[in-house]
């Protein structure tokens, strides 16, 4: 028996939109039933990544293969047989949902376009459970988005993506436009789905308290490349990349005790331009620790465990400086 | 931080109704609060739970139509029913502001150092010159490098973070008593947004400027606030010292918000968050009655038929609006910190 292939293998991606070099050579491996969270700041090209994977866009270079198959290149009609294996959930439910459609055609539209001839009726009896399973009451069926809140809609956007029982699900800040209380029900909502069903989700977001509740891997992405991937556990407890660090000691904790024990990692405003990277590590020019070589030598790839970090002053065993304890005049001259 | 001295900003039982088509919106429903000098409070709540409402109305900054009553005291001098003229020389002077999205705040055709400069020839008749290089001493203050050069660029050549800090330049230019931002980091990312807090944080310490930061984000609070108000449909619900009110949350929707955000080192795997059934309510008038009872865990009749009191539930100078307050054991947080 040959073993079953990863729901997502990402190789060597590029994508760039004339100049702007928003993806600079993506790979990433998901296999089937995990949760890789896709970390990193507005700009850094996580949401093209997805984009490329459901091919929205077709990517400049590299390969993007779902449960085995080559998409990076299928035409649209040679294509149509593999999008029921791959679906995404958009951050902002309003402006994904058609305001024209009722939900039920709108949950059963990945159906229609599978090439399902199917009757009114066994749609929605299809759409039904749809609902049920997103926590929503089949009446829902016969509304219209506009007459729904921000939580119930992005429901609807889970349930349509869920429909065509997809292997990988593409889930792009699917909280981030939602109030805190609602955030927590779509956040429970993905991760029950997520456990009864199976699929592998790349969960995009810059959320990282959303991404330590409900990944079992982390790739953490700056300006186009990927600088640290690993299991949620090590990257939490052990980052290795001062990027990854710098972003962890970042996010503030909601408790004030600890908060103000913290000390974060002060990093300059601005993110450089896509257009014209920086030579060598292209975190250099914010890094608090960055040296002569950083800017002459793109860095190695150092494996860490399953993941790896891409940094010169990373060691062969994983270990390396902590940007949070460096000399803080360093750090923050 | 309190300190026994008059609060540089009184609020007493504001309250603000707004007529739409289909009848009055109340938006904030008897809001009293106190600004100490020097002092950060944090005020949170979800959208339409009237945070930013209230922020507006304290400078006469809502539309026309807006139905403002109560009182809002800056320095003595009463602003509710000001005169546009009285208000217009208190904004910016002694109440200045810094909004979510500093690109859509600042002019596009003018450089960051003519529109600080603006604040400056307007409200302290100063010459251009002077403006200009007072400019570049607002820069330095809020961290921008190289700030000789950068007050000749015009906001798209900034990023974002640096725009904010321009906002905020702008609105400590004339040494305002009071500032008051509104969602000043949502549309930043975490590395840019510890930035931004640490600046509103010297500018506290620098100037005593007193700050009413306004967010979602409970992070945000538990890195700055000294003091927290939780807003819900219009009405403060709970108010407490920063560390009390993580620690013992009283009211039922503030123990809510804070067990419904994912704690550090818990897993789906492991672990639910909670959730708060419903919605927000947008109430037409407000009733004499708790409004979160129909999303609380712990409503009864009493609740429905009698507004609950903000009173004093021990501690220091925590208040909560709550018939049946949250017992004062281990929260999940506290728990998760063990």
């Amino acid at each position: 028996m040959t073993p079953q292939p990863n729901a997502l293998e990402i190789a060597d991606l590029v994508m760039h939109f004339g100049p702007v070099r928003a993806v600079d050579g993506v790979s990433l491996t998901i296999p089937r039933g995990r949760v890789t969270a896709l970390v990193g700041e507005s700009g850094s090209g996580k949401s093209t990544v997805g984009r490329c994977v459901v091919r929205l866009v077709e990517p400049t270079a590299g390969t993007v293969r779902i449960a085995g198959t080559d998409v990076t290149h299928l035409s649209r009609r040679r294509l149509r047989p593999h999008r029921g294996a791959v679906s995404i959930v958009f951050q902002d439910p309003a402006a994904s949902l058609d305001p024209r459609m009722l939900v039920g055609e709108i949950v059963a539209e990945p159906l229609r376009l599978a090439g399902k001839r199917i009757s009114r009726r066994e749609r929605d009896a299809r759409v039904a459970p749809q609902l049920e399973r997103v926590g929503l009451r089949a009446e829902v069926a016969r509304r219209y988005p506009h007459e729904l809140s921000g939580g119930q809609r992005q429901r609807v956007s889970i349930a349509r993506a869920l429909i065509s029982e997809p292997m990988l699900l593409i889930a792009d800040e699917p909280t981030s436009a939602l109030d805190v209380s609602v955030q927590a029900s779509v956040l429970n909502l993905l991760a029950d789905l997520q456990r009864d069903i199976g699929f592998a989700c790349l969960f995009i977001t810059h959320d990282l308290s959303a991404v330590e509740y409900l990944a079992d891997d982390i790739a953490v992405m700056y300006l186009g490349q990927l600088v640290e991937t690993g299991s949620r556990e090590r990257i939490f407890a052990r980052p290795a990349h001062p990027y990854t660090q710098a972003l962890l000691s970042a996010a503030p904790v909601a408790d004030p005790v600890r908060q103000r024990h913290r000390q974060p990692v002060l990093l300059g405003d601005d993110l450089p331009s896509a257009l014209d990277p920086p030579s060598g590590c292209r975190f250099r020019t914010r890094c608090p620790l960055a040296f002569d070589r950083c800017a002459t030598e793109v860095p190695a790839q150092t494996a860490i465990g399953d993941g790896m970090a891409a940094c010169h002053l990373v060691r062969p065993d994983g270990t390396g400086p902590d940007v949070r304890t460096a000399d803080p005049s360093e750090v923050l001259s | 931080m309190t300190t026994a001295s008059a609060p540089v900003l009184e609020i007493r039982d504001l309250s603000v109704s707004f007529p739409t088509e289909t009848g009055t919106v109340s938006a904030v429903d008897g809001v009293s609060l106190d600004l100490a000098a020097g002092e950060i409070v944090g005020m949170v709540g979800e959208s339409g739970c009237g945070k930013s409402v209230t922020a507006m109305s304290l400078a006469g900054l809502l539309p026309g139509s807006a139905r403002v009553t109560g009182s809002v005291r800056l320095d003595g001098t009463q602003l509710v029913g000001a005169r546009e003229s009285a208000l217009r020389r208190v904004r910016g002077r002694e109440i200045a502001y810094i909004f979510q999205e500093p690109m859509t705040s600042l002019n596009p055709v003018l450089s960051v150092g003519r529109q600080i400069g603006e604040v400056l020839q307007v409200h302290e008749r100063m010459s251009r010159r002077a403006a200009r290089a007072r400019a570049v001493e607002l820069l330095t203050l809020v961290g921008i490098p190289s700030a000789a050069q950068r007050v000749d660029s015009y906001p798209h050549q900034l990023s974002g973070g640096m725009r904010q800090r321009v906002m905020i330049a702008m609105a400590v230019a004339c040494g305002p008593k009071v500032l008051v931002a509104d969602e000043p980091t949502t549309a930043l990312d975490v590395t840019v947004q510890a930035g931004i807090l640490q600046v509103l944080r010297d500018l506290r310490d620098r100037l005593g400027t007193s700050v009413l930061i306004i967010t979602h984000d409970l992070g945000v609070i538990a890195d700055i606030a000294d003091r927290v108000v939780v807003m819900y449909a219009g009405r403060v619900v709970e108010r407490a010292p920063a560390d009390d009110l993580f620690a013992q949350p009283r009211h039922r929707y503030t123990a809510g918000l804070l067990s419904a955000s994912p704690q550090p080192g818990r897993h789906a795997g492991t672990d639910r968050l909670t959730e708060i059934p419903g919605l927000v309510p947008v109430l037409a008038s407000q009733p004499d009655a708790c409004t979160f009872a129909d999303r609380c865990p712990a409503a009864d009749e009493q609740c429905r038929a009698a507004a609950p009191p903000l009173e004093d539930v021990g501690g220091t100078d925590h208040v909560a609006a709550c018939w049946h307050p949250c017992a004062t054991a281990p929260t999940a947080a506290q728990e998760a910190n063990r």
